[in-house]
This record gives C-alpha cells, structure tokens and sequence, in this order.
C-alpha cells in the first residue's frame, strides 16, 4: 500500500529516549508469566515421555487421584475434540496433538498428562504416582533418515496436496519455484559448485521458561495469563482446543522475557485451563528449563543441497538448490521459506528451489526469528564464497554486481519495490572492518541476508487525558523495545512529549484482534496503527478548535502540538495547544480518542549484509569471532538504539547457532543436553563487540518509511562465520554447528 | 530428609555412619543441591559440615605448606594474597569453575567427592601432591588426591567417612604449577579435557614433574609416562612431543555430548604441552 504523505523530517523519531518498561524491569517491579498468583491458586505439572516414539496403551492415575493434594489430572479425554487434516490445514489438531499426546508419544518429552496439586512440590511428585504403559516403536530423529523409504511412519496422512506421489509420509508438505533455464545457465557458466551442507536445530534460548496462569469455570468463561508473543493466537487456540467460544477467554499477556519466535504457540496454556476447569480453580503451570528444550519449538534441523554456475567476472548465471527440513512430529517444518529466502538477493536469471517439510520424532518445531532463512543462505553463501575464492574475485564485489534491486524479478517471484541492499554492501565495502589486515589463522567471511517481513492484522486505539497526555493501546507484545518506538511515532504525530504517552499491550477484551508480534511486524504495522490512530485523534483535536474559533475544520492544521489556522485567510488565532483542547474536551463533545485497524500488506522486504573476522586455533580447532559488524537497510530507524540491538542480537543468536549450539540425541531418539550447561549457547565472554551500521531506503509502505528489523539480522551470520572460519582454516565447513572436534577432524581430514 | 549441622567431624562422621540409606555431606551445595533438585539423588540424610569450626581457614603451616578448610571457597582461595602465588595452577583451575555466584559457594573437597573426571580443580590437586585428611569412626587417615576418585561419580571413602581438611605442600624452590583446560566457550562449562602439570628445575632442567589429565578417562589420571617423558629435559620440542604423545596414550576417554574420542584423544596432547611450558616458565620464575 503505498502512501503518499510520506515523512522524512523527523522531532522525536530518530532519537534515543530511555525504554518505558527500563526502570520495571531493572527493579524487580516487571510482572513476567510466573509472577502472578490468585486467591486459592494450585500449581500443575506436566508428564512426560522418555520415549521417542511410543504407544500409549494404558495410563493409570488412581494412585495420584488417591494422593491428597491433587485436585486434578488431565489426560487428552479432557481437551475438545478437534479434527484431523493433513498438512497445516489442521493446525489446531496439531497443536492439540502436541500439547497433549493422543494414542502415541512422538518424541522425549512429549506431553502424556498433567496434574494439578496444592503445591508445586505436590504436583512433581505425583506425577511419579502416574503409570503409563508404553509400546516403544522404532524412531527417527535424522531428516534425511525420515525421508527414506525403510523410515519409521509418524503419522499417516499428513501430507498435504503439494507432495509429489511417492514420497515418503513423512514428508508432508512440497515447494517448488523459480524462473529461466537452470540447465541452461549452467552450461553458461565458467565455473559451476556443487555441494551438500547440514544444520542442527537450535533452541531460541530465551531466558524466560513458558509460564501461565489458567482460570476456566464450567461456564465456559475463563482468564488467562500467560507469556506470549500472541495472546490473540492464545486466546483462538485455546478456545478451540478446549471447546469454549473465543470471547469468552480473556487473554494478558505478562512481560516477556524473550520469544525470537518460540512464544508464538501454545504449550502449557491450554493444560492450564483444562486443569483449572477440572478443579474449579486457577491453576499455574511453569516449565522447567528442561521442559523447554525438550518439549518446546527449536528450530529445524537442515540438509541442503546447492549448485551454483558462475562466469569469470562474477555474474551467477545459474543457482539452485534442494532444502530439506525436519520440523519434529508435527507440518510445519519452513522449507518453502528456505526455498524461498535462499537466493532472494540476487537478481538472476535462471533460478530453482525446491523445499520439504519433513516430519521426525522430535518436538514441533517453532519460529525462531526468520524462520528457515539463516539455514539456506549458509548453504547459498558458502558456495558463492567458494566461487569468488576459485576464481579469484572480491566477496563484496561479486555480490554488488548479482545484487537484487528495484525491478528485479525475486527468486521467489514477485518483483522488487526499493530495496536497499546495494546500500548494505557499499556500506560495507566502504567500512573500515573490510579494509582491516587480518592476523595469521584469521579469516573474514561475508554474506548477505534476506527476509520477507509481515504486516499481519492489526488494532490501535489511542486515549487522550484531561491533562494533555495520552494512552496508546497496542496489541503486540514487546519483545524489542516496541513501546518506546510506539511512543516516538505518536509524539511524532501530536507533538506531545515521549515521556506523556504511555503505551500498555491492551488484554484481548481492549482491541480487536491482532497478530502475533512475529515476522518484524510490530514497529511496521502497529506503528503504522499508531500512526494512524494518532491521527485519527489529530482530526478531531482540529474540529474542536475549529469549533472553540468559530472557523471551518479544513481551515485549521496541526503543527508542534498545536492547533493553528491553516493560513493568513483562515483568521489570527494564537495557536492552541491540546492540553488547552482535551482540558475541557468533556463538555465540548466528550473524550478523544483515535483508532485504525487493519491488515496492512506493505511491510517491505529487507536485507542485510555482515562482515566477520574469525581466528581458528589449528590445535584445538576452537574459534574466536574476533570482530563483527551488521549492516541492515532499516527503512527508518525509530529508535536507533534498539534497532542495533536487533542487528546485535541477531548476531549473537547467529553466532551460537553457528559454533555449539545443537540438539544432541542419543541413539534411543532422547535428548542429551536439555540444559544449558550442555546446550551451548554463547556466553558473553564468547562475544565480541559487535558494530552496526544503520542503512535507511524508506520502505513506500510505511508513512515513516520504517522496516522491520527483527529477523533479517540472523540470516546472514550462519554463513558469513562459515565463510570466516573456513578462510581462516584453510577448508570448507558445511556442517552446523562449526564444534571444535568437527573443525580439527576437517583440519586432520585436509591434511 | 533429614538435616544435620554438627559442630565437628568426629560428630558428622558418627552420623554419617549411623545414617540409613542415601547420605550427602552438604558444603557449597553447587552439585548436592542441583542434583537435588533435578531430581537425580534425593538424599535421605543431608549433613551440613559448614558449620564446623575452621572449615572456612586457609592457614600456612610452618613448613610452608599449606591446609585448607573443607568449606573455603573458590572465591576465598582466589582473594588470598598468598596462595596463588605458590600454587598458581590450583587456585586457577578452582576459579575456572562455574560463575561468581558459584565461587562464592563451591570448594575443593566438594569438585573432589563429587567424582567427576572432568573436575577441575582435581587434576590441578592432583599434579601439586595434595592430599586429604578423612575423619571416619576409626579416627582419621591422610589420602592422595589421586587415590579418592574410583569412577564417575564413586570415591574411595567408605560408609562413616568425610574429607576434613585439604593438605597442599609447601611449594619450594624453583617450582611451578598450571592447569589448563579445552572448553568450546570462553568459560561456565566442562572440561572436555583438563592437564594440570607440576614441575621442579635445577637451572633450566626439570628435576620433578607430576602431569594429570583429567575427562579422559573414567577418573582424573596420574601419569608416569607424561612426567617421565619430561624429567631431566629443558622442555625442548622434541620433549613436547612426547609429553603430547605420552598423555594421548594415557587417554581412555568416550564419545558424549561434550566432545569425541578421537578430539579429546589429540587435544590432551596438545594442552599438556601448553600447560608444562606455562608450569616451566613459572618455575623459572617468569609471569605465566
């Protein structure tokens, strides 16, 4: 949607006021998803599976019922009947399925049932009193495993219309695009790779374990609390899970401590509630650490298969690739983002991709921060760097002259509005980091990165008090700093002070609804909803003193804060401030207030480009990242400060994705290291300072030209650090993570 | 479960050995209380030994040796002025464990009695000669470090007995100690693999040696090979190597989620010649 009152001079956008929600969260005073309590509260606790794939033939609760603190047990009889369809048509039933195991376990940790107790201690305990009797079936944790032909079923007919006949059941969902002639292309080029690369999942890792408070009476009237990204999406699935009308759950979301995606479903909500209804009382759930890795969304693990042709001055006059990804028991694994995403920065002539979404016994798999992207461009980029190293070009230049700009014909189809991609890799062509010598054992790696970004359906509402200042009501939580940037985008349009606008993430009974605060969408399309509500109130602010001069509406304008005449004819009014209009706005006409809803569809693509330098000690084969630095087309960075901390904390991610983070599972299909002493994500001593570089192409979809930043900044650090380290080690890496005993069994192999 | 404070070791020995079932000496708690509460060993008798007297004393015998309480901390060991400065490699490695708020609580007797071969604090002991005093009910015995370890997770303390004191020895002339360890990170992890090294010169040559490998085996290894491949040389190249050779040779380590057999195989080699010329150097003398 374009828009044509577009703003490029900017008051209080730009600048970098402290965050609203700083000094609650430094105190103490913050209130996240286990901090609440309710009168005559129980706590429930969660069976699981220890085992990979299992029949469940018999669960026995007597001896729990019979223990005297329980005042409930839930198994799936207790959750609404929802029906089965293949692929994601049937997502309720998936996630059903997931949150409680129907006639199989589908992987270690699996939900089996749940108990509520008078104490959290009570509840641990009696699940111990719970008998399960399982019939372990084979298993398979390996995605290229799941898709042969001898690969245990994990559940017939899941596969959706897009799988080709043949293929095996678990492969439940096919994508395939491109343009040109790829055969062609080939035969052009001068030189062509061919390679094969495989990532392990990763864990969002944030550090807030999942934790709700359920309240369900038998009327079908309930409360819940609970930390999310989405507490519309909570308040859908839970309602049709349990079998409720949707209105009639209210849904809070708490403070978030960190989602990157993964608290964009439901995990313990709907036991919550089922508890809570059984019991008559509100019940409280919170995971465990090892609950989270073991039986929330990680990302998918990855095997990927890329060919690229390239002639001697760098132009690639072909590329294709096979992503294949495993997203545990359930649809939903993103190979067609992968697909999609995996060449998206280049504008080429003769492109292919092909994506499958395969099913394993492991846990469904979740978003995390552009979910399948960073997986492909490590595949894509490693090659295009083995390209450029073969035939002797520059890794900045090469990408500069294949670089997808306004015109060019995505790789996934639709053609490109500005986009500012050039711009990210002048910058960094133009960045000290690039020029910088590297020591002895040091190598750099580039790569560029891209992500779609969403706008998603979406719900303002703005208040303005007596005194002048104003609430804004936002329906996506704040997982990045979004409350300060919504309040720099309304005092951008009232001309009121930062600190006088307090924003709140409104329950669901405040606002219609709103998607998810995924796909970078918040400060785009809330802020968009800000913006618009901000007006909206701005109109009505205009009639008023139009009315108090005694002049027509259209001859007064908003300037500073201020109502003014719109000109010299319009009459000589001093301008009137709007605390001097809401001040006794109950008597000429009653409370402003300003609204906008709804599904903006200009988010604007993005893309980034990251430099890393990456020293590898040939002995022990461990790597230091020894500098860094994100360069992102932002569109318009409201608030700078979090902008760079979304570049920065995509490179973080980025980096332990990259070196030790995995999911190790044994040969009984359990998961090795569900704590963070062996899940090992990166410490702060791991990490270097990591510089950013802020480029703005305004995003025409936005009135303030803004972006999402939140995702794009972990696609290219998987394989920039592989570019980096291969460099540096002196042989291609093409497998996730980059461990020290995978990098020295290379540097043996090599010689 | 039952708690016990006893104001002596005579007295937690008694209790201990009168105990029935599953007994835990409770100190820092930074691995009783995480099993405790994940679950993997619920004691029924918990007996807190931190509130005996002294347990908290560094103190420097008149030999110049040294005895420490079987409550100090990392922390404590880290702050004291002089400890550190005749073993380096001890205090080190006991500061490589955990965070700052686990240094606050954990101890040497602890990282010991809990039995992990990739401990480290315990090749560090191992390689400097320390020993342990154990109260039992037949009074108390002076062990090897090295001889407390039996498995993972299993010591050769028997039923009634408990670590009293730790017993470094005085340092000497012309020694030096180090303890070096791989982890994938920068710091709170596990040692993959972890050589201490202690040696003695006379000029420029090594006199005594200790090397002790630790994650490679199912208990921290005292190695003859490693220090007899060192003893009488200056640390030359072709001394390295065999000292790398001689502690690859020593390994019988296994494959698990922290690192391969054949990584932990090669790196044990590779650590113990950083850490015997970090040991030298500091023996000449020199920062290291």
């Amino acid at each position: 949607m374009a828009l044509d009152d577009r703003k490029s001079d900017f008051t209080f956008v730009g600048t970098r006021p402290n965050r609203p929600d700083g000094l609650d969260k430094v105190t103490g005073r913050a209130k996240f998803g286990a901090d609440i309590s309710a009168p005559g509260m129980l706590h429930g606790a969660v069976l699981r599976s220890p085992h990979a794939h299992a029949r469940i033939v018999k669960i026995d609760a007597s001896k729990a019922e019979a223990h005297k603190d329980v005042k409930a047990i839930v198994t799936r009889a207790d959750f609404a009947d929802v029906p089965f369809r293949p692929g994601l048509e049937g997502e309720f039933y998936n996630v059903l399925e997931n949150v409680m195991a129907g006639e199989k376990a589908l992987y270690d940790g699996h939900a089996v049932a749940a108990v509520a107790a008078t104490s959290a201690l009570a509840a641990r305990d009696a699940l111990k009193l719970i008998e399960v009797e399982y019939e372990v079936l084979p298993h398979v944790t390996d995605v290229d495993k799941a898709m042969t032909p001898d690969a245990p079923v994990i559940r017939e007919g899941a596969a959706d219309y897009s799988v080709p006949e043949g293929m095996h059941p678990n492969v439940v969902r096919y994508h395939e695009s491109g343009h040109g002639d790829v055969e062609a292309g080939f035969a052009d080029a001068d030189l062509v790779i061919e390679d094969s690369f495989v990532t392990e999942a990763t864990h969002q890792g944030y550090i807030e374990p999942h934790a709700c408070l359920g309240m369900l009476g038998n009327d079908g009237k309930g409360e819940l609390w609970c930390t999310t990204q989405g507490h519309w999406i909570a308040q859908k699935t839970c309602a049709a899970l349990l079998g409720i009308e949707t209105s009639q759950l209210r849904v809070t979301a708490s403070e978030i401590g960190g989602g990157f995606g993964g608290k964009t479903t439901v995990f313990i909500e709907p036991v919550a509630l089922a508890l809570s209804r059984k019991a008559n009382r509100p019940v409280k759930v919170v995971m465990t650490r090892s609950e989270v890795f073991r039986a929330t969304g990680p990302t998918s693990s990855a095997s990927m298969d890329v060919k690229i042709g390239m002639k001697k001055d760098g132009t690639i006059s072909a590329a294709q690739g096979v992503f294949r990804l495993q997203g545990g028991a359930f649809p939903g694994a993103p190979g067609d983002m992968t697909a999609m995403c995996a060449f998206a920065p280049y504008n080429l002539n003769n492109v292919k991709q092909i994506g499958y979404d395969v099913m394993s016994n492991r846990p469904k798999q979740a978003a995390y921060r552009a979910p399948g992207a960073p997986m492909g461009a490590f595949a894509v980029e490693s090659v295009i760097d083995e390209l450029c190293n073969k035939l002797g070009l520059d890794p900045v230049d090469v990408r500069l002259k294949n670089a997808a700009h306004e015109g060019t014909k995505a790789s996934y189809g639709p053609t490109y509005e500005r986009i500012g991609l050039v711009e990210t890799l002048e910058a960094a062509k133009a960045h000290p980091h690039y020029a910088a010598p590297l020591k002895p054992g040091q190598g750099r790696g580039i790569s560029c990165g891209f992500w779609f970004n969403h706008g998603g359906e979406t719900s303002v509402s703005l208040a303005l008090s007596e005194d002048g200042s104003a609430q804004l009501m936002v329906g996506t939580p704040d997982i990045g700093g979004s409350r300060a940037s919504m309040a720099l985008m309304a005092a951008e349009v009232l001309g009121i002070a930062y600190e006088n606008i307090r924003v709140t993430v409104a329950d669901t009974a405040t606002l219609g609804y709103n998607d998810v605060s995924h796909g970078s969408r918040v400060t785009y399309a809330s802020g968009l909803a800000t913006i618009k509500a901000a007006k909206h109130a701005v109109e009505k602010l205009c009639e008023r003193a139009a009315a108090k001069w005694g002049i027509p509406v259209d001859a007064v304008k908003w300037e500073n804060g201020c109502a003014v005449p719109s000109g010299p004819n319009a009459g000589d009014f001093d301008p009137m401030p709007l605390a001097d209009i809401t001040a006794d706005m109950g008597s000429t006409g009653g409370p402003i207030s300003g609204h906008f809803e709804a599904t903006p569809e200009g988010a604007g693509v993005s893309f980034g480009t990251h430099i890393v330098d990456a020293e590898v000690d040939p002995e022990t084969g461990k790597t230091s990242v020894t500098r860094y630095t994100v360069i992102q087309d932002a569109g318009k960075a409201i608030h700078p400060t979090y902008v760079e901390g979304q570049f920065q904390g995509g490179a973080a991610q980025g980096i332990g994705w990259a070196l030790n983070e995995e999911y190790v599972y044994g040969e009984d299909g359990r998961l090795q290291n569900s704590i963070f002493l062996d899940y090992r994500i990166p410490v702060a001593s791991d990490l270097p300072m990591i510089d950013t570089v802020i480029v703005e192409v305004p995003n025409p979809g936005h009135p303030f030209g803004v972006r999402g930043v939140g995702e794009t900044g972990i696609v290219p650090p998987l394989a920039a650090i592989a570019n980096a380290v291969s460099n540096a080690a002196g042989v291609r890496m093409k497998q996730l993570p980059m461990s020290p005993p995978r990098i020295l069994a290379a540097l043996k192999d090599n010689g | 479960m039952d708690y016990h404070s006893p104001a002596s070791f005579a007295e937690a020995s008694a209790l201990a050995a009168n105990a029935t079932g599953i007994t835990r000496f409770l100190a820092g708690g930074t691995d009783v209380l995480v099993q405790l509460r994940s679950e993997l060993v619920k004691p029924d008798t918990l007996i807190d030994i931190k509130k005996i007297n002294g347990v908290h004393d560094i103190t420097r015998n008149a030999d110049g040796s040294w005895t420490l309480g079987v409550a100090t901390t990392g922390a404590e060991m880290s702050e004291h002025p002089e400890l550190g400065q005749d073993w380096p490699g001890v205090v080190e490695a006991m500061d490589l464990i955990g965070s700052t708020q686990v240094q606050g609580r954990a101890t040497l007797t602890g990282n010991l009695c809990n039995g992990s071969p990739a401990a480290d604090s315990v090749p560090a002991m191992v390689a400097a000669g320390v020993t342990v005093t154990v109260t039992g009910p037949d009074g108390t015995r002076e062990v090897a470090v090295e001889d407390i370890p039996t498995g993972p997770g299993k010591t050769s303390l028997t039923k009634g007995e408990v670590v009293s004191a730790v017993n470094i020895p005085a340092r000497g002339e012309n020694a030096g100690d180090a303890y070096l360890r791989f982890i994938p990170r920068t710091e709170m992890d596990i040692a993959v693999v972890g050589v201490g090294v202690d040696l003695r010169l006379d000029g420029d040559t090594i006199i005594e040696a200790r090397v002790s490998l630790g994650a490679v085996a199912p208990t921290v290894l005292l190695v003859e090979d490693c220090a007899k491949a060192i003893l009488g040389s200056t640390l030359d190249d072709a001394t390295l190597d065999a000292l790398a050779a001689a502690a690859s040779a020593a390994c019988n380590p296994i494959d698990d989620k922290r690192g391969t057999i054949a990584f932990r195989t090669e790196v044990v080699g590779v650590l113990a010649k950083r850490a015997a010329k970090i040991a030298y150097a500091r023996a000449k003398g020199e920062n290291a």
